[in-house]
């Protein structure tokens, strides 16, 4: 039996360092002392890769003195986010990670709460969304896409990893009512993962994939996809050739964004320390390491540009959805 | 090719890509074994490590090792305890675990290495001679098409008629159906049936589920009903396959090898159906006196799917490689640490870094033999596990499924589910309700109302099921699937009447 025992212990003890790893890092520029970071969805997912990047981040540049993470998914966010709520008073020292579905799920009711319900920290990384097609594709911009669209518009399907009323059929949406056309009209097939989507994509089976842009710049750069419209203000650097969707004369942007929150009713004080510390780790060389690896677009939006840029968004996905029929 | 081959060798023969083919082995056989963690969790782990070597071709080695260890221990679990982590070795407890009760467990492990050894060399060979000509094939199947194989894949139920619980097999697969509909839907992202409950949002997890219908009840059972199940225990005898068993599984291995790869090769269909589907298809081309043994310990039962997951995990990397698309969750994961490596996977990949190519296509082979010599003289001291009293074993049992269910997810609610389906699983047991095709139809559902709910909006109505003739080739083959074995029953059954019926 003492075989088991000692393999129980293992086991517990690797749990307990899944849970809570972190360097404990010595440095004279310390800001914080200590962060928790409330991950409201399951290991390995876009949640749980942010709060885990800018731990380490944030740790090794010695900005914090160490991070511990916990996941508490359920309820596509909800959970945590309650959790969060009701025990403000001891969680002081929590860091919520959240991103744009915070907005569209509680227009949607998926949960009661909304981000005004929490102390708004910053935030802090983005990624645009982007229009592809295939490579072999006789689409060759936004108005070719049009075009066929108007021609055959039930042969014209958009597709996307999100559900319908999600960011990609959102920002699909967004994109054919700026350029002219009801939204009501597009067809938008649903897959469960961005890969799936992309097969379909390649099969021919959706005309056009709605999807992030660091993925569809992996996509191109791999030779598969064209990249048809990009959803930024300008251009970015990592696809220069990549036309904007304003460019073409489609007037809309969109970001998504991720960022981090923490319990209602934090003291200015120590959001205050949060966000200078996040303020800080941008010109870490430990940061910059992080991102590249991870394809992020740094959008550093603290404090009360985070509520209006919320605002505002909250107000256009809210707009879109009333008209497509979600609310 | 034979210059490609030479180069994918001398990187895999290196001291270092050795080590890690080795070292990720042992990683995934030892984490898969623990239900609850698959072959995806243990890659997210491992990523950071891969990551830091810097050296794409000694990260992907490490991890494709780690990946088939892990497919490669998923399966002990399922054979020994009847608690499978993964949903690739479901089909492989059916036989598995009744093979373990009788005392044949060293048997069972030895069958589920060579076959699993078998798949994943001639999955590799496949994909070799294969990959560049399959990335196109694998394009002409669209979301019609993957819903007539997640129908073929429910024929597998069709392997419970010769019991005389067909009634019984197709209630419990409704019941899986109906229990995949649970959470957000394909078509609107608004709950459904979760009772206002939260943690329903996302759906029943796979893993709760599945330690709930199978582990959990067989624990339970230890309990209510000792002296039943105290029988078994004891020796381990026959560890040896003989020669007659080997001769009547090789055309299982050949067979499951070939389907098991091409099934894996498409996206979205993968290790899953293809262990379904490798277990229905052997069992319908059973002979007849064969098919009675499928679900009470067939070493042909247990060959198939293994021999099939394996095949269909090497499949997946075709899309996976020659696509840039990642076919499967653990895939995703992998394509996510090969873009942070800076390789693009596309058709570019052969022709830009052949090393990379042919470099993992080579340590697939030596992960296979590594996993085969490995494991072969293990398995007595892994199969001892069962000759633990079976006191013994069920807190162990209790801790593992209950450590399963929670560890994925952090999320408390998962326990109650897992024990509330766990006491209704050993009422369905005790009543004599085969508790798999639940699982089956569990599985499938989701993928099944996914693909059709695409189909049905891209055509605006049924059409595709006649407009597109591989979908209605693939509807009439499940159909067959189904039919046949109830024919074959029925007719039997007059026969046995002394009822003439002309031949």
């Amino acid at each position: 039996m003492t075989n088991f025992k000692m393999g129980r212990r293992a086991l517990i003890a690797a749990v307990a360092a899944f849970g809570f790893a972190g360097p404990v890092a010595a440095g004279g520029h310390q800001v914080v002392d200590s962060i928790h970071f409330l991950i409201p969805g399951g290991a390995g997912g876009g949640w749980d890769g942010t709060a885990r990047g800018t731990g380490e981040a944030l740790t090794k540049s010695g900005l914090v003195g160490s991070a511990s993470y916990e996941n508490m998914s359920g309820g596509g966010g909800g959970k945590a986010i309650g959790y969060l709520i009701e025990n403000a008073d001891s969680n002081e020292g929590t860091l919520m990670v959240n991103s744009t579905p915070i907005v569209i799920r509680s227009l949607t009711g998926v949960f009661p709460q909304s981000f005004r319900d929490l102390t708004l920290v910053a935030g802090t990384i983005g990624d645009y969304a982007a229009m592809v097609v295939g490579k072999d594709s006789p689409i060759n911009n936004m108005s070719d896409l049009i075009a066929a669209y108007d021609a055959d518009p039930s042969a014209t399907a958009i597709g996307g990893g999100s559900v319908p009323g999600g960011m990609d059929h959102l920002v699909a949406a967004m994109a054919m009512e700026a350029a002219g056309k009801d939204a009501l009209d597009v067809k938008y097939i649903p897959y469960d993962a961005g890969g799936k989507a992309m097969a379909a994509l390649l099969s021919g089976e959706i005309a056009a994939l709605s999807t992030g842009l660091s993925e569809a710049i992996d996509l191109a750069n791999a030779g598969e996809v064209k990249i048809i419209g990009i959803t930024a203000d300008a251009r970015v650097p990592a696809a220069a050739d990549a036309m904007t969707m304003k460019e073409q004369g489609i007037d809309m942007t969109f970001v998504n964004w991720r960022g981090f929150f923490g319990a209602p009713g934090l003291s200015a004080e120590k959001t205050a320390a949060y966000q200078e510390a996040i303020a800080k780790m941008y010109d870490t060389p430990e940061w910059e390491e992080v991102r590249a690896r991870n394809g992020w677009v740094n959008i550093h939006n603290p404090g009360d540009d985070f509520k209006a840029f919320l605002e505002d968004q909250e107000k256009v996905i809210g707009d879109l959805m009333k008209k497509l029929g979600f609310l | 090719m034979l210059e490609g081959l030479l180069i994918g060798l001398q990187t895999a023969m290196s001291l270092q890509n050795l080590l890690m083919v080795i070292a990720g082995c042992l990683i995934g056989t030892f984490i898969g074994m623990l239900p609850g963690l698959g072959p995806m969790s243990i890659i997210a782990i491992m990523i950071p490590i891969a990551i830091s070597m810097g050296d794409p071709s000694a990260a992907l080695i490490l991890l494709a090792g780690v990946y088939y260890g892990a497919i490669f221990g998923g399966s002990t679990s399922s054979i020994l305890l009847n608690a499978p982590g993964v949903a690739g070795t479901v089909a492989s407890s059916f036989d598995g675990y009744p093979m373990a009760r009788q005392g044949k467990a060293g048997k069972a492990l030895t069958i589920a290495a060579v076959a699993s050894f078998a798949g994943g060399t001639i999955g590799a060979l496949l994909l070799m001679i294969f990959a560049p000509m399959l990335s196109s094939v694998a394009l002409l199947f669209h979301s019609a098409e993957y819903f007539a194989l997640m129908v073929v894949g429910l024929s597998a139920i069709a392997a419970f008629a010769g019991t005389g619980q067909v009634a019984k097999a197709i209630v419990m697969t409704v019941l899986g159906l109906i229990m995949a509909t649970v959470g957000e839907g394909a078509l609107f992202n608004l709950p459904r049936f979760t009772a206002g409950i939260m943690d329903l949002q996302s759906g029943f997890g796979f893993i709760t589920l599945a330690m709930a219908m199978f582990a959990l009840p067989e624990a339970l059972f230890l309990v209510l009903k000792p002296k039943v199940a105290g029988t078994a225990d004891g020796e381990i005898k026959d560890l040896r396959i003989t020669r007659s068993e080997a001769r009547s599984i090789a055309p299982v291995i050949g067979r499951q090898s070939i389907q098991g790869f091409f099934i894996g090769v498409l996206p979205g269909a993968g290790a899953t159906i293809a262990s379904f589907l490798g277990y229905a298809v052997e069992r319908n081309i059973a002979p007849k006196a064969e098919q009675e043994e499928f679900g009470k310990g067939s070493i042909k039962g247990l060959a198939a799917p293994e021999t099939a997951n394996n095949a269909a995990c090497t499949g997946s990397f075709v899309p996976l490689l020659t696509l840039g698309i990642p076919g499967s969750g653990t895939t995703a994961i992998l394509l996510g640490a090969l873009i942070a490596l800076n390789v693009s996977p596309g058709p570019r990949l052969m022709i830009d870094e052949p090393q990379i190519f042919w470099a993992v296509i080579m340590s697939m082979f030596i992960g296979n033999l590594v996993l085969l010599i490995l494991n072969l003289p293990l398995i007595p001291y892994i199969a001892k596990v069962l000759s633990i009293p079976r006191n013994f074993l069920i807190p162990f049992i209790l801790f593992f499924t209950l450590m399963g269910a929670y560890i994925g997810q952090n999320n408390a609610t998962e326990l109650l589910i897992l024990v509330g389906f766990g006491v209704f699983a050993t009422a369905l047991k005790f009543a004599d309700y085969p508790l798999a095709p639940l699982l089956i139809g569990f599985i499938l559902g989701g993928m099944l109302e996914n693909n059709f709910s695409r189909s049905m909006q891209l055509y605006d109505g049924v059409s595709f099921i006649w407009e597109r003739p591989m979908t209605l080739g693939l509807l009439v083959i499940a159909a067959i699937l189904i039919l046949l074995p109830s024919y074959r029953a029925r007719r039997a059954k007059a026969r046995a009447q002394g009822v003439a019926d002309g031949d």
